[in-house]
């Protein structure tokens, strides 16, 4: 499917596998019950996990080291709690990729970067209605927003704001 | 009152910019229906059963005049002449056309006010008591962290997607005039034992097909762990609320299913998790904002006046006028006026472009600029001197807005009803009509004295029948209309859930009904007590028993 990101379209270096099938294969996408076996095997390649965003963040945190991607699915795009599933993996310290996978549309790419998302995986049905072009000028449909964004480091209004004002007392 | 800077000023005309590129989107196939509705609805656009209507935000019901005249306008320009006031202190149009509505927000954002958030499943705009500011027993204006809450909330990256919709309501006195125990947070801003300010958190309230009275989930919360608070809350609430079936997703269900206090140790965990300094709002931004609410420049005057007193005594509809519609105001020599917008016969909390001018033109004469807006679907002017009360009134009466029957059995509350709605299953404004003939006589309102009728045209409650003295529910049976009476509903500071009296009747059947609970009343009522007291003292039994009269006179 479609990976888009904060430049535009992205190749997904993971290869999504089931079953322990990842001999020879440098990034894989695993589902988040197939971890161990695939820990188990051994060898330097990096592991993406793909969660339900039912998943309570304790049974994926602490996130081990060799885990280098999170995918959280969305069913579908009224469904919000992955965007706080994200949230609660960036407050507990997670630094690695996480993947928004579902039909999210171009102007929920605002939230999902600002709740921590580096990429979204879209079904590619939605990526031809809606090109990477609306989805770059939807992630910048605001100036400003009163809350900051994770992943593009913009402060919020409110921060803004409080800066103007530590400004002002220097 | 609160003034956009230039980041408030940006984010409401990208809004605009934003919905108008959706709209197109939607237009060329872009986006979906399905993918549309979201947007819209949070863009405050309904489709109705008629046409589309949109919802325009009043954050806790405060106007200026200039943002009253702009509505005036738009509604001239791009609907029929008049606004709809709701229960939560918003205004609706019903007819605009769907291509007009980035023009309507680009208007709206011209005078500082915007559609965001007034529907969908999101935080919803923050409403207020509409005293603010100006009520004697008021500990601090809730305005200014309602401000706060209306910025933090919207376009909130987390909580834009939620299993429902979100209503968020704010006190700052001791009686509830904002319904806070019927919202899915309301917020009473309280003191604690050592005289520190924070808020009272109940949670839970909410009306709908399964009503509930908010439970307290915080008795004192410090005031700058506010934002953290809510953001804790608000994550439990978006990873556990249920998601499987509408009519179970709002958070009271949540509370309800797993109890108060599993509910608040999960809130408190995510709390005592979150990292205060990046969610706290600033002390100096709260201050900010509350430096917009500072009293206007009263004058200093005695705390009667005697042209006022002696208007009264030479007028008796005048005196009755300000028995039910002014409320006494904080500052000496001042009173708050509300403005019926509930005329005999009118569909309730209805105004016309002409009467929303005249009502602007008053507040500029008469109360620094400033109107509110009640969640009974009146207006206020909250900063009259007593001494222009009479000028006041004659005013008001020839633009037809004179009704002296605030708090009265006439002061109906309604929803749109099946007139307008597509979610209606049966009507309300005629009901409300048909009851206010019948109860038209000034005197005769007088000595029944304070009654709540409150009527909703389907079983979303819209028109808070559950919290009405009386409710009337609109329901369809059998391809017709009828109408679930209930009794004892409360939406005060003694919150309570009506209930149900007896079989549906049919609407012709209405009037009579409420009649015959009129007559118990008055027939067992004890000196100086008023029908919700009196039907706490009594019971439903005798209430019953009169209405099953009416309702075997009704049958078929």
């Amino acid at each position: 499917m479609p990976l888009r990101n904060i430049s535009g379209e992205a190749i997904d270096p993971y290869q999504r596998v089931a079953g322990g099938d990842i001999a020879g294969r440098s990034h894989v996408l695993v589902p988040l019950a197939e971890l161990d076996a695939v820990r188990a095997v051994g060898g330097n390649r990096l592991i993406g996990i793909e969660v339900a965003n039912t998943t309570k963040p304790g049974t994926v945190l602490p996130v081990p080291d060799h885990v280098a991607l999170i995918a959280i699915v969305f069913p579908s795009f009224s469904d919000g709690r992955g965007f706080s599933l994200a949230k609660c993996l960036r407050n507990a310290g997670f630094t690695g990729i996480l993947r928004a996978v579902g039909p999210l549309i171009a102007d929920q790419f605002g939230y999902a970067l600002a709740c921590g998302f580096d990429e979204v995986d879209i079904p590619a049905e939605l990526a031809a209605r809606q090109p990477v072009e609306i989805w770059l000028a939807a992630a910048q449909a605001y100036r400003l927003t009163y809350q900051a964004s994770h992943q593009t480091g913009a402060p919020g209004i409110l921060d803004r704001r409080r800066m103007a004002r530590a400004g002002a007392c220097l | 009152m609160y003034r956009y800077d230039e980041f408030d000023e940006a984010f409401v005309r990208d809004r605009v910019a934003a919905f108008r590129a959706q709209v197109e989107r939607r237009l060329s196939g872009s986006l979906t229906e399905d993918e549309f509705k979201p947007l819209r609805l949070k863009n405050g656009v309904y489709l109705q059963l008629h046409a589309y209507m949109l919802r325009i935000a009043v954050p806790y019901g405060t106007l200026a005049s200039r943002q009253l005249r702009q509505l005036a306008l738009i509604g001239e320009r791009y609907d029929r002449g008049y606004g709809h006031f709701t229960t939560r202190q918003n205004l609706q149009f019903n007819w605009p056309k769907l291509r007009d509505i980035p023009d309507i927000l680009e208007l709206l954002a011209d005078v500082e006010m915007h559609c965001i958030q007034t529907s969908g499943n999101c935080i919803r705009n923050v409403t207020a008591d509409p005293f603010a500011g100006v009520a004697a027993d008021e500990i601090e204006d809730p305005r200014p962290v309602a401000e706060l809450i209306r910025q933090w909330s919207s376009a909130h990256p987390e909580f834009d997607y939620l299993p429902r919709k979100f209503k968020i309501a704010v006190t700052g006195a001791n009686h509830d005039r904002a319904a806070i125990a019927a919202h899915d947070i309301g917020l009473q801003i309280v003191r604690n034992d050592i005289g520190a300010v924070g808020y009272r958190l109940l949670v839970g309230g909410g009306l709908g097909r399964t009503p509930m009275i908010g439970r307290e989930l915080r008795a004192f919360l410090p005031k700058n762990a506010l934002l953290t608070y809510l953001t804790a809350l608000m994550r439990v609430y978006n990873l556990e609320g249920r998601r499987d079936n509408k009519y179970k997703a709002r958070v009271k269900i949540l509370v309800h299913e797993i109890g108060i206090a599993e509910f608040r140790d999960r809130v408190e965990a995510e709390f005592a998790g979150l990292d205060r300094a990046a969610h706290d709002a600033d002390p100096a931004e709260l201050a900010r904002i509350a430096a917009y609410f500072a009293p206007p420049a009263y004058e200093k005057l005695p705390a009667t006046s005697p042209a006022f007193e002696s208007a009264q005594r030479a007028n008796p509809i005048f005196a009755a006028w300000v028995e039910a519609n002014v409320f006494a105001h904080r500052q000496p020599g001042y009173a708050a006026v509300t403005i019926s917008l509930k005329g005999i016969g009118d569909a309730p909390g209805d105004a016309t472009s002409a009467q929303m001018r005249a009502v602007a033109d008053l507040a500029d004469a008469h109360s620094f600029g400033e109107i509110r807006v009640t969640h009974a679907q009146n207006l206020v002017l909250p900063n009259v001197k007593q001494a222009d009360l009479f000028a006041l009134w004659r005013k008001l009466g020839e633009a037809g807005l004179a009704e002296g029957n605030v708090g009265l059995i006439t002061d109906i509350i309604c929803c749109p009803g099946l007139d307008y709605c597509s979610l209606a299953t049966a009507r309300s404004i005629p009901i409300a009509q048909s009851i206010a003939r019948r109860f038209a006589a000034p005197e005769r309102q007088r000595e029944i004295g304070p009654v709540s009728i409150k009527i909703s045209g389907c079983i979303n409650a819209c028109g808070h029948h559950h919290v009405g003295h009386i409710g009337i529910l609109g329901l369809e049976k059998r391809g017709e209309e009828s109408y679930q009476i209930t009794l004892g509903g409360d939406a005060s500071k003694n919150a309570a859930i009506g209930e149900i009296i007896g079989p549906g009747i049919p609407a012709d059947a209405v009037p009579d009904a409420v009649e015959r609970l009129v007559a118990v009343y008055l027939a067992e009522r004890q000196a100086g007590e008023d029908f919700i007291a009196a039907v706490r003292r009594l019971g439903l039994a005798p209430f019953r028993a009169a209405f099953a009269q009416e309702a075997r006179h009704a049958a078929p």
